[in-house]
């Protein structure tokens, strides 16, 4: 050891030894220390003293309450819960001898056999039963489809990932209603002359015909020119023939209806709230204007709200005799609502960009277009990784509301399915509950969990 | 020597034609603000500018006129030719002949250090990306980092940012370079190597003007300093007579203040 002789002068003769952490650093006892022990075993004060034995108590009181239930969940989903009923015995295999089965009188489980006699409920609503192989396909094809972008090992991640954001949506679409849309011949005429108009609107640019104020904004012309050739397509393909049988979206019910509403909303969501975001912060008054005052407006109101307004006041506004679909009311509803509060979780993204990289890249010459799609979006969006998960899985739960415009959900299935006598018993809405939620729980908890992982991959890799 | 030499090699080409940057009788307000006060400056071509003055004095302003991430409201700038206008499409000619090198570096952190040197001439000059890479490295050698290409900025010391910032701006081939206090973020053990690599493009004839409180880099490579203070140009001459003679009482001032006691 070098023991420092003068208060002005110190030179260091030998090097100090390196040595291992103290105990209560490393290892189990380590973690243990750091997260709890440290504060409940200092008796060396008063202050101390007290709030030693308050975390004691607090401890105990919290796994108590902790344990108790899970214990009670355990209980009554596992150890007394009936998992089958193979006399067909319905609600009398999960009855206690006094309600007239053959259960002890304390008996308190779940009643498993109820979930499976409607699971195709919950699965499909009451889609018909010849067709389900087309639901069968669409959920096949997107589980399949995000699995291989989820796995870091596959190949063309990128393509699968494209695919399923282009490509997927008119798949789902077809198979799931047979497309046969009734669209007026005319409509799709106008349709084709207003792609054609902008493509011809898009070359006299790109020649410069127009001058050069056009020419500026001739990436955002080509954009709308290359949707308006997609929409296009896609209503030819939707007005298609595929002998495929129409199933109306009335018959739609369950996990599908769930998961049309989300993955629509999410899919739709993004691009949506990213134009809305950029748009707020535009140097151009009338967008920001705009997107301002649509952002406040839905921010403004609660999804109830927009969905009642878009099942019953909507329709007074259109043409008498107009059918808009009840469920496309529901998804457009959704979309503009989540919309908006995406943009508001990109603009804080956007907002945590510093001004230097803005500057950097109009330096270099990038134009707008070039320095949002190149430098700022994957910076703003990869910061707000948890803002933007956060609002699919507000968005996913909120799914549930559309029960009110009588669209029945997962939600709204089970609930239907209380109604049915043959199952009437003490336990059933826990046991319907309990199932959807666990559904709800397992999708959504895989989401923030996957978010969690891309968060760290993302940070790190810079 | 050297230095001597290219200065009267890019001095007599002409009188008029070689005025590669002009600003006339230019003033800018930022709201009721007036932070450029008449501003009168020609630069030739190969000429080698330091720019000093007090912090506030709007030195970084000034040369951001100049590659128009600001905008002035009177008066007359010309960079190589072309007036600073609206115009957009001119905008991005003037954008892609004027280099400009930041205080803060300002490299993309999201990009590696070649894709840093790559993005601007694949997106705005249309190179073939292999073109694009050759050309990089090749900077990234002269800079001295080739064999960072790979990592993200992040990874880099200061001084090691600042100099692909440089190698960043040189592959977009500027005509001109403008520099923004580029050492007054480093780390001292740093600016000697960023210095290094500007007095190199110096030699090389590349039209410069560096906004810098190095003293020794002035003196060594500067055709002309000159002062600024409260947004107006207060004093402008030689390296040598501005140290040793500067004429204004704000100059003296401001010298006493940066040589120290
Ligand atoms: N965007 C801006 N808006 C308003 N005032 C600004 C802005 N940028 C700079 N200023 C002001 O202009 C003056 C000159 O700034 P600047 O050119 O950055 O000075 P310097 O680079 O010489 O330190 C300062 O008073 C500064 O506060
Ligand atoms: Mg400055």
């Amino acid at each position: 050891m070098s023991k420092i002789e003068s208060n002005v002068e110190f030179v260091r003769k030998e090097d100090a030894p390196v040595l291992p952490p103290p105990i209560n650093q490393v290892g189990l006892i380590g973690w243990l220390w750091r997260n709890g022990i440290s504060s409940m075993i200092n008796f060396s004060t008063i202050t101390g003293s007290i709030q030693s034995v308050l975390m004691i108590l607090l401890t105990v009181v919290v796994l108590y309450l902790g344990l108790n239930g899970i214990w009670t969940l355990v209980d009554f989903a596992f150890i007394q819960a009936i998992w089958s009923d193979a006399d067909e015995l319905k609600r009398l295999a999960c009855a206690t001898t006094l309600q007239g089965g053959s259960l002890p009188e304390e008996w308190f489980g779940a009643c498993w056999p109820f979930i499976a006699a409607k699971s195709k409920l919950l699965i499909y609503g009451v889609y018909d039963i010849d067709e389900i192989w087309r639901v069968n396909l669409t959920y096949l094809i997107l589980l399949v489809g995000i699995g291989w972008v989820v796995i870091e090992k596959m190949p063309y991640r990128f393509h699968v990932g494209i695919f399923l954001l282009v490509i997927y949506p008119i798949v789902a679409f077809v198979l799931l209603t047979g497309g046969n849309l009734e669209i007026a011949n005319s409509t799709l005429i106008i349709m084709i002359l207003v792609s054609l108009l902008i493509s011809v609107f898009c070359f006299l640019i790109y020649r410069g015909f127009l001058g050069e104020g056009f020419l500026a904004a001739y990436t955002v012309f080509n954009a709308i020119r290359y949707l308006s050739i997609y929409i296009t397509m896609v209503t030819i393909i939707f007005t298609s023939d595929f002998g495929l049988v129409t199933v109306e979206t009335d018959k739609w019910g369950g996990l599908l209806v769930t998961l049309v509403v989300a993955i629509t909303g999410i899919v739709a969501s993004l691009p949506l709230g990213i134009l809305l975001a950029l748009g707020r912060r535009s140097s151009m008054p009338v967008i920001r204007l705009l997107c301002v005052l649509f952002i406040e407006f839905w921010r403004g109101v609660p999804l109830i709200t927009v969905l009642f307004m878009a099942s019953f006041m909507l329709p007074l506004f259109l043409p008498e005799g107009t059918d808009f679909n009840k469920l496309l009311r529901a998804l457009i509803g959704v979309t503009l609502f989540s919309a908006a509060y995406m943009a508001e979780v990109i603009r804080g993204g956007l907002q945590a960009i510093p001004k230097g990289q803005f500057e950097a890249a109009s330096g270099l010459g990038l134009s707008y277009y070039q320095t949002s799609r190149l430098i700022i979006l994957p910076q703003a969006l990869v910061l707000v990784i948890p803002g933007i998960v956060n609002t699919f899985i507000g968005l996913f739960k909120d799914t549930t509301l559309v029960l009110i415009i009588s669209l029945f959900d997962l939600l709204g299935m089970i609930q239907s399915s209380f109604a049915d006598p043959n199952w009437s018993t003490p336990v059933q809405s826990l046991t319907g509950y309990l199932a959807v939620a666990t559904i709800f729980w397992v999708i959504l908890f895989s989401m923030s969990r996957y978010s969690m992982f891309m968060e760290k991959k993302l940070r790190y890799e810079h | 020597m050297e230095k001597e030499m290219i200065r009267t090699d890019a001095s007599p080409k002409g009188k008029n034609g070689d005025h590669v940057i002009e600003i006339v009788s230019m003033n800018k307000w930022f709201g009721s603000f007036h932070v450029l006060r008449d501003i009168n400056l020609s630069v030739r071509e190969g000429e080698r500018i330091v720019v000093c003055g007090p912090s506030g004095s709007g030195k970084s302003t000034l040369i951001r006129c100049i590659n128009r991430l600001e905008q002035h409201q009177d008066g007359i700038i010309r960079v190589d030719g072309i007036e600073l206008t609206e115009d957009l499409k001119k905008i991005d000619r003037i954008r892609s002949e004027v280099g400009m090198v930041f205080q803060h570096f300002n490299l993309f952190p999201h990009l590696t250090i070649l894709e840093n040197c790559t993005l601007a001439q694949i997106w705005v000059r249309k190179t073939p990306k292999k073109e694009a890479e050759a050309l990089a490295m090749q900077f990234l050698e002269k800079v001295k980092i080739p064999e960072q290409a790979s990592k993200y900025p992040g990874q880099l010391s200061g001084g090691q940012q600042q100099r692909v910032a440089i190698a960043r701006s040189l592959c977009m081939q500027p005509k001109i370079m403008l520099f923004d206090e580029p050492t007054s973020a480093l780390d001292p053990e740093m600016i000697k190597e960023v210095l290094d690599t500007m007095i190199e493009l110096a030699q090389e004839g590349m039209t410069m003007i560096v906004v810098s409180h190095e003293m020794g880099f002035a003196r060594q490579v500067a055709d002309r300093v000159i002062f600024m203070d409260d947004g107006q140009i207060v004093e402008q001459n030689e390296p040598e007579s501005f140290f040793n003679d500067p004429k204004s009482d704000r100059t003296k001032l401001f010298l006493s203040q940066i040589l120290g006691h």
